[in-house]
């Protein structure tokens, strides 16, 4: 070989290396695109979850979902029409303003006016009747009524600086207004690729071990793992189920899971007297609607074999349940169990209830939205067929599929529930509470399940500030309508992260990839 | 030939008023997008603010008419999903997915004709053969599925190109570029082969084909018969003539390219326009929607357009005088 070839070969080998990245840099890629960076423009998991590195919140959650402070040291109720927030003193936004009560009140004066906001965050702050700044580090809101959700609220409207309250989405988008109080910085934003952040060295608390963090967006399953075997990123989130085993023997992986607070449902039309897609067995529409019965609901949790879902079809990532919550979390009972795999059970509640030979049924179920959504509808109608139910699987684009689902089209359905409170008021009020635009509840009860018993439970709950009495009210109303199957609990996912060694993570129940919770091994 | 140029165009508005009634109505019959978009947690009363902030409220006709005004002062309208102007969106986009396309475009030119020249100069030989059978993989194996086996062997495996994603940019005239820098290039040089694929394989069958013909024409053997330079008489004589055909196939399946570059963007991870419109439809963001395919639709008017210029130089026995 002379010497000119060498040459080139040494620096054909040179350029084909990537630079290494520093160990101080950290590249993840998510799962699903990030589509704005004004934090109050569209409440959206991805949108929150990189929001949340530039900007904070009063009160921010642990990975369990439990409550902790963050830019409010402490919260109390001081009637039970008032909370009070103590505000952290010393802290400074990323232009080196200090953080006092008017940016929160600016920003609760911006959150409700955000310009075509598919999904506004007034959510959180319609309960707000009056803000009162007591001093310039704390903050009193009323309300109208007792409202213990009100830290759980604050959680989830991240602050910006008062001078920010006339800012537009643009204005976000461009990085001219992201300037916030959390541990990274804004740096740039390339729609639909990436989002890159830079540690804020004045940051208050615990300081990121990170200098630059690059979410990078990676919607394609198979080419998220592969970009993790690679290196070229050093985290991904959401590992497909069908690779799990395989990330799980890789030596130079690690994987991080936590049972999430999304719960997997089966909701049943079991309030009308007739049900579009409920028939005999010879296709022919029913005169009553079978569904109605609770022996029939228990029929079809009995014949639904959830351990085998959550072996074969999750690959273990995921847990049975009972009921709306998983456990550990506020407002879990307990004593409701998930119902035990009993094909005889259901034949036998189905031949008391008045169907000995069964009847026909279509399950209707999303095919984009959970994790192997498609499969579990299939694998659920086969079973519920087996007792006797004979099931068809109609799927579809989730696009297609909640529209149909919120006027009402379907007997049977497969659907899931984020519990972003990480409390059980949240699947309660919105899945179970008898349907009601004036109050606004049960605005997802798409079975328009009905119990004057669990309405009067929750109400109760949601008026108690108490949280030992309400944890009490939510285990009875869920314990309530569990007994009747509202809805049929399925499991509950886990979320899955995997990194490359090196690099560990504190799995989260929220579903969220925080970069500031990723830590050098 | 500027009669031709505006008559085409003055179709082409047509063609574009046609397309967004059908793309509009399509998409409302879909369903609302406000019941994908807005956040579960949301109450009955907010769930209709919404629908009203976005003025879903209104009739159909109502929206349409709303969208034509806009759509004649040249305003597409504003995304649902992130309240940017559709069109702004997309042309950001843009600069990404035509640089994939257009390399592509170029491997399948640049390998594309020669093999199929070979192929069908010797399509006997074991050479010839060789080179059909390549061809016959690039047509039937599946986009997603070779895409994600050149990951795995060249970036999981081998480890010499990133897995995903775009390089480095430079501007050229305010657009970005990734192909004139090394890490742009080493990222591009994957996603561009796996979309170049299956536009090589159709190259080389109709280059072949086209040889193969013309090699039994009267003007070739009399060329051969006078002396001339076997090849010369490629050169001049088959390739030429052979031309036409395939700059009609080759504009057209740019525009596809450019258009439905979908899969090989989503399993790359590339941030273009493809993956922009799948994105808009999982969320039933119509502005974009219907922008995006109005910008396709011209785009395809426009190439084809310059196709028929291209056929004068190539032959100029053609005149652009036809109804063509």
């Amino acid at each position: 070989m002379n010497m000119r070839t060498l040459a080139a070969a040494i620096l054909w080998a040179t350029a084909l290396t990537t630079t290494p990245a520093t160990a101080a840099d950290l590249s993840i890629a998510l799962g699903a695109d990030v589509t704005s960076m004004d934090p109050h423009f569209h409440n959206l998991t991805p949108n929150n979850n990189v929001g949340n590195h530039v900007f904070e919140t009063l009160v921010a959650k642990d990975p369990r979902g439990r409550l902790k402070p963050a830019l409010a040291e402490s919260w109390r109720a001081v009637d039970e029409l008032t909370w009070e927030f103590k505000l952290r003193r010393g802290v400074k936004f990323h232009d080196g303003t200090e953080f006092t009560a008017a940016d929160v009140t600016a920003t609760l004066d911006r959150v409700p006016n955000v310009p075509n906001s598919p999904s506004s965050f007034a959510t959180y702050s319609k309960q707000i009747t009056e803000r009162i700044t007591v001093d310039p580090y704390t903050i009193r809101l009323k309300t109208a009524k007792p409202y213990p959700l009100m830290p759980n609220d604050m959680s989830t409207i991240m602050i910006i600086p008062a001078r920010a309250r006339g800012a537009t989405t643009d204005d976000f988008n461009s990085g001219k207004a992201t300037v916030g109080t959390g541990p990274f910085k804004f740096v740039r934003w390339q729609k639909g690729d990436r989002v890159e952040l830079a540690r804020n060295d004045n940051y208050w608390g615990a300081k990121p071990a990170w200098d630059k963090v690059t979410f990078r967006v990676i919607t394609s399953d198979p080419t998220r793992v592969a970009a993790l075997l690679s290196g070229d990123v050093r985290a991904i989130e959401n590992v497909p189920t069908s690779d799990l085993a395989k990330v799980l023997k890789n030596p130079d992986l690690s994987v991080y899971r936590q049972v999430s607070h999304r719960v997997m449902y089966l909701h049943i039309d079991s309030n009308r007297d007739q049900s579009p897609l409920v028939t005999d067995k010879a296709g022919r529409p029913l005169d009553r609607n079978p569904l109605k019965d609770v022996r029939v609901r228990q029929a079809i949790s009995k014949a639904i074999n959830r351990q085998a879902l959550v072996e074969r079809l999750m690959e273990g990532a995921a847990v049975a349940t009972g009921q709306v919550m998983p456990e550990g979390m506020f407002g879990y009972d307990p004593k409701v169990k998930p119902e035990a795999f009993d094909p005889e059970g259901a034949r036998k509640l189905l031949a008391a209830a008045g169907y000995p030979d069964g009847f026909g049924l279509t399950i209707h179920g999303p095919n984009n939205r959970y994790v192997n959504d498609e499969q579990v509808a299939q694998a659920i109608a086969q079973m519920l067929t087996r007792v006797g139910i004979v099931t068809k699987v109609d799927v579809m684009p989730s696009s297609v599929y909640f529209s149909r689902a919120n006027k009402l089209e379907f007997s049977l359905m497969l659907v899931g529930w984020g519990s972003d409170t990480a409390e059980a008021s949240s699947p309660l009020k919105a899945l179970l509470a008898t349907f009601d635009t004036a109050k606004g509840m049960g605005n997802a009860n798409r079975g328009r399940y009905s119990s004057a018993k669990m309405d009067a439970l929750l109400d109760q709950a949601l008026a108690t500030v108490d949280d030992a009495r309400r944890e009490r009210l939510l285990q009875e109303a869920t314990a309530v309508a569990m007994s009747e199957l509202g809805i049929i609990p399925l499991y509950h996912q886990e979320s899955v992260w995997a990194t490359r060694k090196g690099v560990a993570y504190a799995p989260r129940a929220d579903e969220r990839t925080n970069a500031f919770e990723f830590r050098p091994q | 030939m500027l009669n031709f140029t505006l008559r085409r165009l003055a179709q082409s508005v047509a063609t574009l008023f046609v397309m967004s009634l059908l793309v509009f109505t399509g998409v409302y019959a879909i369903g609302n997008p406000v019941d994908i978009l807005i956040n579960p947690q949301a109450d009955q009363a907010e769930i209709a603010q919404t629908i009203a902030r976005l003025g879903l409220d209104r009739p159909l006709w109502e929206q349409y008419w709303i969208f034509l005004k806009g759509a004649f002062s040249g305003d597409l309208g504003k995304s649902f999903a992130a309240s940017i102007p559709a069109i702004e969106l997309i042309f950001e986009r843009m600069p990404a997915t035509l640089e994939l396309a257009f390399m592509a475009m170029l491997i399948a030119i640049v390998l594309g004709i020669p093999l199929g020249l070979l192929a069908g100069l010797k399509p006997d030989s074991w050479i010839g053969r060789g080179i059909m059978a390549g061809s016959i993989l690039g047509f039937s194996l599946p986009t997603f599925w070779v895409g994600l086996m050149l990951i795995m062997v060249f970036s999981v495996q081998l480890g010499w190109l990133p897995t995903t994603g775009r390089g480095a940019t430079v501007d050229v005239f305010g657009i970005p570029v990734s192909f004139l820098t090394w890490d742009g290039i080493r990222h591009l040089i994957l996603p561009a082969t796996n979309l170049a694929l299956f536009k090589l394989s159709l190259l080389i069958r109709l280059t072949r084909a086209g040889t193969r013909e013309a090699m039994l024409q009267d003007y070739v053997r009399y060329a051969r018969a006078k002396g001339v330079p076997e090849s010369n008489v490629v050169r001049v004589h088959v390739l030429r003539n052979i031309l036409i055909p395939i700059v009609t196939v080759v504009g057209l399946e740019l525009g596809s390219l450019i258009a439905f570059a979908v899969v090989t963007e989503t399993v790359f991870a590339w941030p273009g326009m493809g993956k922009l419109l799948i994105d808009s439809i999982n969320v039933l963001d119509r502005p974009v929607i219907v922008a995006y395919l109005l910008v396709i639709v011209f785009l395809f008017i426009f190439i084809n357009l310059l196709v028929d210029l291209l056929y004068t130089a190539l032959d100029p026995r053609v005149r652009l005088k036809g109804a063509r």
